[in-house]
């Protein structure tokens, strides 16, 4: 089992009103500095098999189709260290 | 007639809308989400609601549902096709009209009675209005918020795509005052205010809505 994480954001032009609630939130509690939030979504997909090319494209066709929508978000696609069986990680 | 109207997981306005096909003289017939059949009917209403409860994005997950493969394909055939609120993200995230919907700008949940400006009376779902009529129908979402590319809000206004604008303040962010836009062939109309909830005296704020359900019946007689 391998772990494919998709990332997805809002496009860096369209208004992102939950993140702009968080910033809100973060002066409110005291929190400075923090010059902007924006707020997405992670997907952790643990996939069968070995990671291949041609899984990647078709993960990447399956964020590009159901997990975000490309006209308003962005996606990014990565494999995170192998899992072990117990789940304690390799 | 027949008008279908499709129920989702989370639908809400399906009744509502059914009725507003009776009271417009056609005869509904309920569809549903889990079929890939739509009982030949002459036109489909995707209505209201928060199907599969906007989990992922609104509408995300009801684009792949069984039923919407044949309502896809009968839009791209001709066939009137009219998207409110939940039903207009729907006909977004299917492609079958651009552009998107997200959160409103404000944040929060707006209800309340709309005036809009009919900017399109020529499409399958407006041709009982004059353009230029001002209406006044319910309003209530929480992600109404219409975006899309400069390239594209040009192109529905210069190919006269934009069906109604929010007249007065901007209820939810929506870029252009667009309330709702339609395809190319004039076929499908993605609306977020709720036209089924402005069909009799007794309840809402008038009938200004009606002529929504009315103008498909026109489209189908003389089409």
């Amino acid at each position: 089992m391998a772990r494919v994480v998709v990332d997805v954001m809002p496009k860096p032009e369209i208004l992102d009103p939950q993140g702009k609630a968080v910033h809100g939130a973060l002066d409110r509690l005291g929190f400075g500095g923090v010059a902007d939030v924006r707020q997405g979504k992670r997907f952790e997909l643990e996939v069968e098999g070995d990671i291949t090319e041609e899984r990647l494209a078709e993960i990447r066709t399956l964020a590009e189709t159901l997990l975000s929508n490309p006209v308003i978000e962005d996606f990014a696609v990565r494999i995170e260290e192998p899992v072990s069986e117990d789940g304690l990680g390799a | 007639m027949r008008v279908g109207v499709v129920t989702f997981p989370g639908s809400l306005d399906d009744v509502d809308a059914q009725r507003a096909v009776r009271l417009a003289g056609a005869e509904p017939v309920a569809l549903w989400h889990g079929d890939h059949d739509l009982k030949a009917v002459d036109a489909v209403v995707l209505p209201g609601g928060f199907s599969y409860g906007d989990y992922l994005r609104c509408g995300a997950i009801a684009r792949f549902a069984p039923v919407m493969s044949e309502v896809v394909d009968a839009a791209h055939g001709g066939m009137p096709v009219l998207g409110i609120c939940n039903g207009f993200q729907i006909l977004c995230e299917s492609h079958l009209l651009p552009g998107a919907l997200i959160r409103n700008d404000h944040r929060k949940f707006v209800c309340r009675d709309q005036r809009l400006r009919i900017d399109n009376a020529a499409t399958a779902w407006t041709s009982g209005y004059e353009a230029g009529d001002e209406i006044v129908i319910p309003l209530k979402n929480g992600e109404g918020g219409y975006v899309a590319d400069e390239f594209t809000l040009d192109l529905l206004e210069g190919e006269g795509r934009v069906v109604a604008r929010y007249l007065g303040d901007n209820p939810n962010g929506s870029m252009r005052d667009i309330a709702g836009i339609t395809n190319e062939r004039g076929n499908v109309v993605g609306l977020m205010p709720h036209p089924e909830h402005a069909v009799e005296e007794l309840c809402g704020p008038g009938t200004d809505g009606l002529p929504f359900f009315t103008s498909v019946l026109s489209a189908l007689v003389n089409g």
